[in-house]
């Protein structure tokens, strides 16, 4: 009598159980879909900010950027990816000394000629902007990077002719 | 559909106009056939998506209308392997076996008013026996392959589809029962008052639940889809098919689906009779006014779709669950079932 009595319970509780599964995936079918349609999603799709698809330097309007070329950078990335090219420039400054007179003195400088920027070995670990000490690097959303050619891989970021933001000290 | 049989009797005699009528239903039956094998491979690709939070397909035609019908170009175009010391004559026989059950069967649902092919006193009994001879063809295959898959699986789909066929049967005996007739066109004029899943009370409800699992079970899917298990038996009993032969066995998996779901529709919700409540008299008008094919394949969509449900929800069950499932739940319901509907009936 027991064992009958435990038989039909069991069904009962068997399709009730039965039923709450089918309920949950009748729920799922009905939320949105989270597939998302690469191409068709161009440009509407929105990526989080902490998103890392290409290194940038960002530069002004003036084309200026913040990197001093202190190779911080490069001395942190783990494969080489980073390679700064600096050039010396010297800048005459007209000085006025203690006696009042003018005087043209020339300074040399070492500023940013070109830095080269290989994705093709870039891990993407972020070592390089976290280390910047202008926060003149930065993480753009930027994804599709395929190209023909290995060559076409290394990138220079800063723009032709571009120079430094010059600080006012006031 | 008299005018072409007028046309026909006036150019032809009456035995080869007979004898063209039989091809051209044939043909009809054919090509339904087809069509609605691939309506049901995009529903079920769409459907299945839709469960998995997914699109599905969407890249062939508008919304991937298209996709099953490229499925179809390609595996018309595809080779047909020669199987090293196989059965070659069993091996060939038994997807059209299995494909000419399946048709025999589809060719009993009344598709519309008027529409219904086969049709004579026993019809019941001709679906069921009709239904059970695809299991013929599963033992063939899975034995001509000379492959430890498909003879598993094979024996796997012999037992499971046998067992189930018994709660199928005595679930439709049900019905039977209430309408005192095996004719099918006959059941479903017997629904224009009401719908027996409304008119049988309790045991009609639990028929139509025991054979839905039953039928569910027969066609080796969803829960029960152990015979084609992919992880233990690549594909069960078809694992050695190519080509079109395979396209064989997947053309009757679903539109074994389609059957099941169309006589579970044909008899417990009144096949393509319109929804009707006695003494609503305008009411019943108005749905008189839905085409009968509308309603016959809405409600078969609907089946189908329970079993998709069913499907997408569910884990696979073990063998010893399976047959446990069956001979220890299942029939043993359906013959107290059996007992209260008859009580129903007499009293």
């Amino acid at each position: 009598m027991k064992e009958g009595f435990r038989y039909i319970k069991e069904i009962f509780t068997g399709c009730y159980r039965l039923l709450q599964g089918m309920y949950i995936t009748l729920l799922n079918m009905l939320r949105p879909k989270v597939t998302q349609q690469y191409p068709e999603n161009r440009g509407k799709k929105v990526y989080p900010e902490r998103f890392r698809g290409l290194l940038t330097m960002p530069h002004n309007e003036q084309n200026q950027h913040k990197c001093t070329a202190c190779g911080i950078c490069m001395m942190n990335c783990p494969n080489g990816t980073i390679e700064i090219i600096n050039k010396t420039i010297e800048t005459k400054i007209d000085t006025v000394t203690p006696e009042g007179e003018t005087r043209t003195v020339t300074k040399t400088k070492k500023v940013l000629d070109r830095y080269i920027y290989d994705l093709g070995s870039c891990t993407f670990c972020a070592l390089c902007t976290s280390s910047c000490p202008q926060n003149a690097i930065e993480w753009s959303n930027a994804f599709e990077h395929s190209v023909f050619t290995r060559n076409r891989l290394y990138k220079q970021l800063n723009m032709e002719g571009s120079e430094l933001i010059i600080k006012n000290k006031e | 559909m008299m005018w072409i049989d007028n046309i026909l009797r006036t150019y032809l005699g009456d035995t080869w106009a007979l004898i063209a009528e039989f091809v051209l239903i044939a043909i009809a039956l054919l090509t339904v056939y087809a069509v609605l094998a691939l309506i049901l491979i995009y529903a079920e690709r769409k459907i299945c998506g839709f469960f998995q939070c997914r699109i599905g397909p969407n890249r062939v035609g508008k919304w991937g209308i298209l996709q099953s019908v490229a499925d179809m170009v390609k595996i018309l175009l595809k080779e047909l392997i020669h199987i090293n010391r196989a059965d070659h004559f069993l091996f060939r026989l038994a997807s059209f076996v299995i494909i000419a059950a399946s048709i025999c069967t589809f060719a009993a649902l009344p598709f519309a008013d008027g529409a219904h092919i086969i049709d004579f006193n026993i019809g019941i009994f001709y679906l069921l026996a009709v239904s059970s001879l695809g299991v013929v063809g599963i033992l063939m295959a899975g034995w001509s392959s000379n492959s430890k898959y498909t003879m598993i699986g094979a024996m796997r789909s012999g037992a499971q589809l046998i067992s189930y066929e018994i709660s199928a049967g005595l679930s439709l005996l049900t019905i039977v029962i209430l309408s005192g007739t095996m004719q099918i066109s006959e059941i479903v004029a017997q629904q224009s008052e009401m719908w027996f899943i409304f008119k049988g009370h309790i045991p009609a409800c639990l028929a139509f639940l025991t054979y839905l699992i039953a039928g569910h079970a027969e066609t080796n899917r969803g829960p029960f889809d152990l015979p084609e298990a992919e992880s233990e038996l690549t594909a069960g009993y078809h694992t050695e098919y190519s080509g079109i032969q395979f396209g064989f066995f997947y053309l009757a998996e679903y539109l074994n689906m389609f059957i099941i779901a169309g006589i579970a529709s044909t008899m417990f919700l009144g096949g393509w009779m319109p929804f009707h409540i006695p003494g609503w008299d305008s009411f019943n008008g108005i749905m008189d006014y839905i085409p009968s094919a509308v309603w016959f394949f809405g409600k078969t969509f609907f089946c189908v779709f329970l079993a998709l449900w069913v499907r997408w929800s569910f884990p696979r069950l073990r063998i010893d669950q399976l047959l446990n499932l069956e001979w220890k739940i299942l029939m043993p319901i359906c013959l107290i079932n059996l007992i209260l509907m008859t009580l129903i009936v007499v009293l």
